[in-house]
Parts: structure tokens; C-alpha cells; sequence
């Protein structure tokens, strides 16, 4: 094939690479919609809610300073960071050691694996969060079965607080966490660990001296990926928390839905995303953006 | 020894997070066949009657209709616009090509409830709110880098060489687009396609702000008895959900191994 390629290649200049001209025209319809559909209704959206804000310049940016140090605000950035580290946490402590036997091992069970990983992946939020509400609830399956053995009396609270949305949460994102991993993971070479142990190195020091601080740039897109779906969550606290869990997300929606203040949820979404965008910045630059939802 | 050891510790470990990955979804699916009145598990009898309250029920009907014409629109405009714009990424270089891809894709970035209130805002303001054609539009522009990444990845196999070969015999752009490219290209497409659809179908927070009372899909149903109270009915909806992500994924398994046959035909 690459023979051929090259013996035609005097007669057929650059003829595969589209030409110059219809780049452009290839791509005009997927940035016309992007900018039609997503970015002109975000410019809008900030653009005209702080230009029809009642008042002078001067009232709003005391008003919008009153509201980012209002405790309401405070105490929901402290629970949606404390919430999303420790969900990043947990789904990497969880996730490392599947992507790693993904990555290492062959056979049937790893289609096995990929399809319990990818078939949560792709269910549907709301039914994934409905499974962990049955799951969880005062006469769900949990409860039910611990007090069937006898092991507790009263049931568990594992639902409507922080418990609750961690579990739902680590979930759900742990699919994330995996298929991040495994592509760094993929990319290892086994030449090198076959080298260390010919050298005489055990499985386990391999491991850590070696394969651990190979991993380390998959370990650090995935924190990053999850952490950033992380502190724009709604439904799941939403549906899972208590009143002391609530989310930056969750904030926003109260804000328009009961005090239907579009100034105040103007300003905590835009806060939400410059955090938001520039954490991708950082992700943009350790890892390759193609890998975004692991499609292989 | 101690090897082997970690080795079985692994492979038992992985095995419970798939069992505790999968069980949710398992468990519901059985739930929703209970002939029960309300949701205990294990049910102690069988029956469909959740399933026949879920399709007998005139709102659930036009719920899954919705869902349905609105994830229809959304897949047809994400796969097409989506099949372009990876055409031009693989095929062409340019500066910023990197940037520019990494902007496409910040929809699958930005926190949805960003996304859903903004366009909610153009939305009535428009006069929009309850059109089944401009939620579709806004599903597409959320589905629409999943098609890229997606094809980014399935267009890769396609090797340029039959393009060059077949504009040097002397065939137009246009003809080798059709008979060339697209053939090839086509499992990987209908692949993205399935995935753009299923996007849509699940997705719950722009619907939920500009669904209004006329165009509310299946997820936003089942948000709104969630609120309210859990109904059993919730089951054989979720069990159904779960049903069609599990046939996409099938059809998806099927048509990558067809992709990854052409690619070793032509490879070899």
C-alpha cells in the first residue's frame, strides 16, 4: 500500500488532504451551530441580565459583592469543594486498580469489564440516580438486607445527606476516572517493565518505582476531568443531598426558580464557569482534549 | 508466590466493583417486573403491570414520543454537521487546529445548568419554550462534539491512500466523497449516530428548563414524579431506558466489528 501510495503520488498531488478551500466550508456548519445554539444564548444570557440590572454601576457591584460573600454562597462553594475533591478522591482510589488490570491483562473477562464500565456510563443520569434512591432509601435494599441478618436495628440514613451524594456521585463518575486511566495506561510500554524485572526488580517494586510514575499524567487528567464535572453537578445532589449539601449548581437553580433573581444567578454561573473553563485550560495542556469522554 | 497472590487479590477485587457497577441497573430491571404495588426487593412475584400503566398511560405516550422526535432531530443534525467538521479535523492542517477542537468541545465541559438556564433565557425570549424543533436544535449542539470525538477516533482507520488513489484515476471530489468516503466511513457514522440519539434521549437539565408543558421528554417525566413520590411505574421506565442503551451499545459492538473487518481488508 505505501508503495503504491508513493508511485501515485507525481500523478495525484496533496489530493487527500482536503483542499485548502473546503476546510472552511466543512467546518461552517458545526462552529455556525455552536455559536448559534451554545455560545450566542451564554453571551445573552450574562450580557443582558447584567445590563438590565435596576440600578447604577456602582449599586451592582455592591450588591454583587454583598452576594459573593453571602454565607448562602460561601457555605455552598466550601460544601461543592469539599464534595468534589473527595468525590475525585474516592473514584481514583476505586478506578485506578480496574484501569490498571484492563490495561494489563488480555483475554474475554477485559469485555467483560469495558461492558459493566460503559453500560453505566451511557444510562442515563436521572435512571442511574433513581437505582441508587431504591438502593439506598430507609426500606431500601441496603437497610432491608442488613436488617434481615440482624446486624442493625434501626435503619441506616444513607440517603438525603452528604453520604448519599457521594455515593451517587462517585458513581457516576467513576467511568470517567477509568477510561481516562486506561488510555494513559495503554500507552505504557512493556518493554520497560519486562527490562526491570530482568533486572531483578520484584512485581510489587516495579510497580512503584516504575508503572506508578508512568501512570502518574493519566492519574492527573482524570482528577482534573472528574473534579470539573464534579463542581457543575445538579441532579444527583439534587435528588441524593440533604439541606446542608447544597451544590454551587443547586444554588444557581434556587436562585432563579424560588427568588427569581437573574442577576444573582447570572453572577454565581459565571463564577461556576471561569473556574470551570479554567480548569479545562490546565486539562488542554497536560492531556490530549481527543480523550474528553474516552471514546477509543 | 506472592505474586499470584496479587494477581487473584486484583482479578476479585475488579470483579466486585463490575458486580457493584452493574448492580443498580440489574436490580431495577427486576424491580420493574414486579407484581408488587410498591418497589421491595426481591419482589415476590412477577408480573408486566408496570410496564402496561408506563406504555397504557396517555402522558407517559407523549413523553416517549417526545423523546423520541426530539432525539430524532438532534441525532440527524449532530451526525451531519458532526461527520463534516471530523472530515475537515483529520483531512486538513491548519494552524489552531488544536484550539479550535478543544472550543468545539467545551459543551460537554460547561456545567449543564449553565447551558440549560443561557439557552432557557434565548428561548423565551424567542418564544421558543415547548418547541420540539429548537430542543432538538439545542440537543444537537450538546450531541454534536460527542459525534466529533467519536468519529475523530473511527475516521482514523480510513486510509487516505484510496482517497489519492482514487481522485489520481480520475474521479471527481464529489464522486470519491460518495463512493469512497462514505462507504468506509459509514459503520463508524451510523456508530456516532446511535450515540448522538442516545445523548438526547438521556438528557435531562435543557429539556427540564425548555421542555414547558407541551415537549416533556421521558427523563423530564421521571424527574417530576421523583420530586413528587417514587412510583413503581419509574421502574419499568428506567428498565426501559436501559433497555435501549443496552441495544445501542450491541449495535455499536456490531458495527465496530464490521469497521475493524473493512480496515483489515483494506489494510491488507
Amino acid at each position: 500500500m505505501t508503495a503504491s501510495g508513493t508511485a501515485l503520488r507525481p500523478f495525484a498531488p496533496p489530493a487527500a488532504k482536503a483542499p485548502r478551500e473546503l476546510t472552511p466550508l466543512l467546518l461552517l456548519p458545526a462552529i455556525a451551530m455552536l455559536v448559534l445554539m451554545f455560545l450566542v444564548p451564554m453571551v445573552l444570557f450574562f450580557v443582558r441580565t447584567f445590563m438590565e440590572f435596576p440600578g447604577s454601576n456602582a449599586d451592582f457591584v455592591v450588591q454583587a459583592g454583598d452576594l459573593l460573600f453571602s454565607q448562602p454562597y460561601l457555605t455552598a462553594l466550601a460544601t461543592t469543594n469539599w464534595i468534589a475533591l473527595t468525590v475525585t478522591a474516592t473514584v481514583l482510589l476505586i478506578g485506578y486498580p480496574i484501569a490498571y488490570y484492563l490495561a494489563t491483562a488480555t483475554g474475554p473477562s477485559v469485555s467483560v469489564v469495558v461492558l459493566s464500565i460503559v453500560l453505566p456510563y451511557l444510562t442515563s443520569l436521572i435512571v442511574r440516580t433513581f437505582s441508587w434512591m431504591v438502593l439506598l432509601g430507609e426500606h431500601g435494599l441496603i437497610n432491608d438486607g442488613l436488617r434481615a441478618v440482624s446486624l442493625i436495628a434501626a435503619p441506616l440514613t444513607l440517603m438525603y445527606n452528604r453520604l448519599g451524594v457521594l455515593i451517587g456521585m462517585s458513581y457516576v463518575l467513576l467511568p470517567y476516572m477509568v477510561l481516562t486511566l486506561y488510555a494513559a495506561m495503554r500507552g505504557i510500554d512493556a518493554a520497560i517493565l519486562r527490562a526491570a524485572a530482568s533486572l531483578g526488580a520484584s512485581g510489587f517494586y516495579t510497580f512503584r518505582r516504575v508503572y506508578f510514575p508512568l501512570s502518574l499524567h493519566g492519574v492527573l487528567s482524570g482528577a482534573l476531568i472528574v473534579y470539573i464535572l464534579s463542581i457543575g453537578y445538579f441532579i444527583t445532589p439534587a435528588l441524593m443531598g440533604g439541606q446542608h449539601d447544597i451544590m454551587i449548581a443547586m444554588l444557581i437553580d434556587r436562585e432563579l426558580e424560588v427568588a427569581v433573581d437573574w442577576p444573582a444567578a447570572a453572577l454565581m454561573s459565571l463564577s461556576l464557569l471561569v473556574v470551570t473553563l479554567g480548569l479545562y485550560a490546565a486539562y488542554y495542556r497536560v492531556t490530549d482534549v481527543r480523550r474528553l469522554i474516552g471514546a477509543r | 508466590m506472592r505474586r499470584r497472590w496479587a494477581a487473584l487479590l486484583l482479578r476479585l477485587y475488579v470483579a466486585t466493583a463490575c458486580l457493584w457497577l452493574l448492580a443498580p441497573n440489574v436490580i431495577i430491571v427486576i424491580l420493574a417486573f414486579s407484581g408488587e404495588g410498591y418497589l421491595h426487593f426481591p419482589p415476590s412475584s412477577l408480573s408486566l403491570q408496570w410496564f402496561a400503566r408506563f406504555f397504557g398511560d396517555v402522558q407517559w405516550q407523549r413523553a416517549l414520543l417526545s423523546s423520541l422526535v426530539i432525539g430524532g432531530i438532534a441525532c440527524l443534525v449532530a451526525t451531519t454537521i458532526g461527520f463534516f467538521a471530523a472530515y475537515a479535523f483529520l483531512r486538513a492542517e491548519f494552524r489552531g487546529k488544536k484550539l479550535l477542537l478543544s472550543l468545539m468541545l467545551t459543551p460537554i465541559i460547561v456545567p449543564s445548568i449553565i447551558t440549560a438556564i443561557a439557552m432557557y433565557y434565548l428561548a423565551g425570549r424567542l418564544g421558543l419554550i415547548g418547541n420540539f424543533l429548537w430542543l432538538g436544535l439545542c440537543h444537537a449542539a450538546i450531541a454534536m462534539p460527542i459525534v466529533l470525538l467519536m468519529l475523530l477516533a473511527a475516521l482514523h482507520a480510513v486510509d487516505p491512500n484510496l482517497e489519492r488513489a482514487a481522485l489520481g484515476l480520475g474521479g471527481s471530489r464529489l464522486r470519491v466523497f460518495c463512493r469512497i468516503v462514505l462507504p468506509i466511513a459509514l459503520p463508524g457514522i451510523l456508530s456516532a449516530a446511535l450515540f448522538a440519539f442516545l445523548a438526547s434521549f438521556d438528557e435531562l437539565l435543557i429539556a427540564l428548563f425548555l421542555a414547558g408543558v407541551h415537549a416533556q421528554t421521558l427523563p423530564v417525566r421521571i424527574w417530576n414524579s421523583l420530586n413528587l413520590q417514587i412510583e413503581p411505574t419509574i421502574a419499568a421506565v428506567s428498565a426501559f431506558l436501559i433497555g435501549v442503551t443496552t441495544l445501542i451499545l450491541l449495535a455499536d459492538g456490531i458495527l465496530r466489528h464490521r469497521r475493524g473487518r473493512r480496515h483489515r481488508q483494506t489494510a491488507g
